[in-house]
């Protein structure tokens, strides 16, 4: 069928949209030089200018050093190819509505196949008229083609607009550069060479000859822009959306219908989860009143989630504080945040899961703070460990106790150092009788000094030596002084750092 | 009948290992350790909830001598109203077995018999680290603990962690005081008999 249709009649239409061009919206295009940037190998290059920039002699590829010499009113912005691709995966969305085969063409062009979809918008040139129109309300500049073939409509598109008739491919671009043919850089160098300059001049040449010093490639592309050689397009499949929606005929209040809906929103965004091998590790359900206010309930999960039955109870206590209103007329559960989520084992014993329980008490109290010990790098007591929320991946790293087998002896609290009043006779070894928290203390033990440095780096902090003391009340503290502070300027220069309670 | 009578005979149950499936409160300056040797005891993960207002105190190269560090979840709610509300979801749920709440005000007993009956359903253990006179009747036992000097004189290079635990409150049991000791490298708890009694837990 679609062969057929081929035969009698193609139409493919390129789109040549200059990346970026999000980035101009507002820069007045055209009116002022403004060209993208990037760092290529060890150079800030052009990685993308505008017309006016082409006007003053700048082109893509050239050091950002000898654009600014050629061109002073250059306005220069970073460039952002991953968000140039977003942007025209969405582009790419939107024209859908010509044609349902739609694809991403290079990182800079959208290849639409209108076989059989010209009529519906009056014919090629109503269509892209109205393509240009649109785009250009959406502020981005663009370049049509549309010919029989792929290679054909992306030679009219880079090289010269226009819309080749049906059956006419041959003269709408045989006085084309060759370039057109969307060929190797080197090639072109190479058949320029040669003075064959235009399209025309290469199928005026005998192909035999063109074959064996060029390869197979350049007839290939030449046939395929023909039509002589087929090229077919396979359509971007969407990607997976993570929502589920729901309008209502009736609006409705009662909690137990609000649960129903969700349930049923739920289920349906589980089986795409499913499907995909995806969880969800942050969701949102916006409820619609019937006075156009809207509510929002985000939840946060704890572990990547696509159960129906386990998430469902997590939303109980936002969903009872909802105030529905005059009514709630359209449910719309959204997955914020997508991960994937392996197959797992079914019909193992069912354990209860923590995550589950970090969900819950995160709604309440947020996730960031449940936190987890995480071992840190350094011997600076303060530094040698730091506090990850418990969701993060990067938890529980050898903290097993073979590690903590040879370690010294170290206190269970640990509080920032807290000076203790004692007279100070200037000898290395704690005092004898101290004040601390408004208690005194005599020390009945004491065992040390263990020598601990900062990291050569952190100059702010002074060497410690730390020791351990009993003191006769039973309290048993590690103290410790600087003995690099000549001053002592705070009180003894002996502080409590710890205690083993 | 004879079973009753069997029952009457066993000797009153001793408050340490505490009970699970309660809620237990302890005080004084090694309250700390009697909460990690206690959760140690009923197992792990254990779920410490202290107020976010209060600076992180636990130092997890010390807390390695009683429990790995890694079995524990700290959680930091804002105020008394969710960190009882933290405790009380936590104690419900089968995933933990140990949750130790540091109580800031006192307890009041619609409080403390909330946490009770969670912590029945949940099967877990129970701890209030409270300060003196906030505890609450509902508690099944209540504890104040304090490190004591040991005069023991081949212990200096190491950590001495002999300390008296005094039961005050026991709901189920009798009374008294311990004098109990740490042992780092084995994880377990040696009772020594405190002087005053003469009677210690005979098997831990």
């Amino acid at each position: 069928m679609r062969t057929y249709r081929r035969t009698e009649k193609d139409g493919s239409a390129h789109v040549n949209g200059s990346p970026n061009t999000h980035a101009h919206i507002g820069m007045g295009t055209g009116a002022r030089p403004f060209a993208l940037v990037n760092k290529q190998g060890q150079h800030e290059r052009l990685y993308c200018v505008n017309h006016a920039a082409e006007q003053a002699g700048l082109y893509i590829g050239m050091a950002v050093t000898q654009a600014r010499a050629l061109c002073r009113n250059l306005t220069l912005w970073p460039a952002a190819p991953d968000d140039d691709t977003q942007f025209l995966r969405h582009l790419r969305r939107w024209t859908q509505r010509y044609t349902p085969w739609a694809s991403i063409d290079g990182t800079d062009g959208l290849l639409l196949d209108i076989t059989g979809a010209a009529h519906l918008f009056g014919g090629e040139m109503m269509m892209l008229t109205d393509i240009r129109r649109r785009l250009d309300a959406m502020g981005l500049s663009c370049r049509l083609g549309l010919a029989d073939t792929r290679g054909a409509a992306w030679a009219l598109a880079h090289y010269h607009e226009a819309i080749a008739p049906v059956g006419e491919t041959e003269t709408a671009i045989e006085h084309l550069p060759v370039a057109a043919l969307r060929l190797e850089p080197d090639m072109v160098v190479a058949l320029q060479r040669l003075g064959l300059r235009r399209i025309a001049d290469l199928q005026a040449t005998a192909r035999a000859p063109l074959a064996r010093r060029f390869g197979p490639d350049l007839l290939a592309k030449l046939d395929q822009a023909m039509g002589f050689r087929s090229e077919p397009l396979s359509p971007d499949a969407d990607p997976p959306y993570y929502a589920a929606s729901m309008t209502l005929a009736e609006p409705i209040g009662l909690l137990d219908d609000l649960w129903r809906g969700l349930d049923e929103l739920l289920s349906r965004l589980c089986v795409t989860l499913t499907n995909q091998h995806m969880g969800m590790r942050a969701m949102e359900l916006v409820l619609r009143r019937v006075d156009k206010a809207s509510l929002t309930l985000p939840l946060r999960l704890a572990a990547p989630m696509r159960d129906k039955d386990r998430i469902l109870p997590l939303f109980s206590r936002q969903l009872e504080m909802v105030d529905s209103g005059f009514g709630i007329d359209q449910l719309r559960l959204r997955a914020l945040q997508v991960e994937p989520l392996a197959m797992e084992q079914m019909g193992a014993e069912v354990v209860p899961d923590l995550n589950d329980l970090i969900t819950r008490i995160g709604t309440r109290i947020g996730l960031n703070n449940i936190q987890r010990f995480t071992p840190h790098d350094s011997h600076w007591p303060e530094r040698s460990f730091a506090l990850a929320p418990a969701t993060s991946h990067q938890g529980a790293r050898n903290w097993g106790p073979q590690d903590w087998g040879r370690s010294p002896l170290r206190p269970t609290c640990l509080f920032p150092p807290e000076p203790i009043y004692a007279h100070h006779d200037g000898r290395r070894e704690p005092p004898h009788e101290f004040q601390w928290r408004r208690d005194i203390f005599t020390i009945a033990k004491a065992s040390g000094p263990e020598r601990i440095a900062p990291e050569w780096w952190n100059s702010t902090q002074s060497l410690r030596d730390y020791w351990y003391v009993q003191t006769s009340q039973g309290r048993r503290l590690w103290i410790f002084h600087t003995p690099q502070d000549k001053g002592y300027a705070q009180g003894s220069g002996w502080f409590v750092q710890g205690e083993f309670a | 009948m004879i079973k009753s009578i069997f029952k009457e005979a066993e000797p009153p149950p001793t408050p340490f290992p505490l009970r699970l499936s309660r809620v237990h409160e302890v005080m004084g300056p090694a309250a700390y350790s009697f909460g990690l040797i206690g959760a140690q005891s009923a197992g792990l993960p254990l779920l410490w909830i202290r107020k976010a207002g209060l600076a992180p105190n636990l130092f997890p190269q010390g807390i390695a001598a009683f429990l790995p560090p890694d079995q524990i979840l700290l959680a930091r709610p804002a105020d008394q109203k969710d960190s009882l509300a933290v405790a009380e979801e936590a104690l419900k749920d089968k995933a933990l077995k140990s949750v130790v709440l540091e109580s800031q005000a006192p307890l009041n007993l619609r409080e403390g018999r909330r946490l009770q009956l969670a912590a029945q359903t949940g099967g877990g253990l129970g701890l209030c680290l409270i300060r003196d006179g906030m505890g609450s009747n509902a508690a099944e036992t209540r504890w104040i603990c304090s490190p004591l000097y040991d005069p023991a004189p081949d212990r200096i290079c190491q950590d001495s962690t002999l300390m008296r635990w005094e039961c005050i409150k026991n709901k189920s049991g009798t009374i008294g005081a311990w004098h109990v000791r740490w042992d780092r490298t084995a994880h377990r708890l040696h009772m020594v008999p405190a002087p005053s009694h003469g009677t210690g837990l005979a098997h831990i």
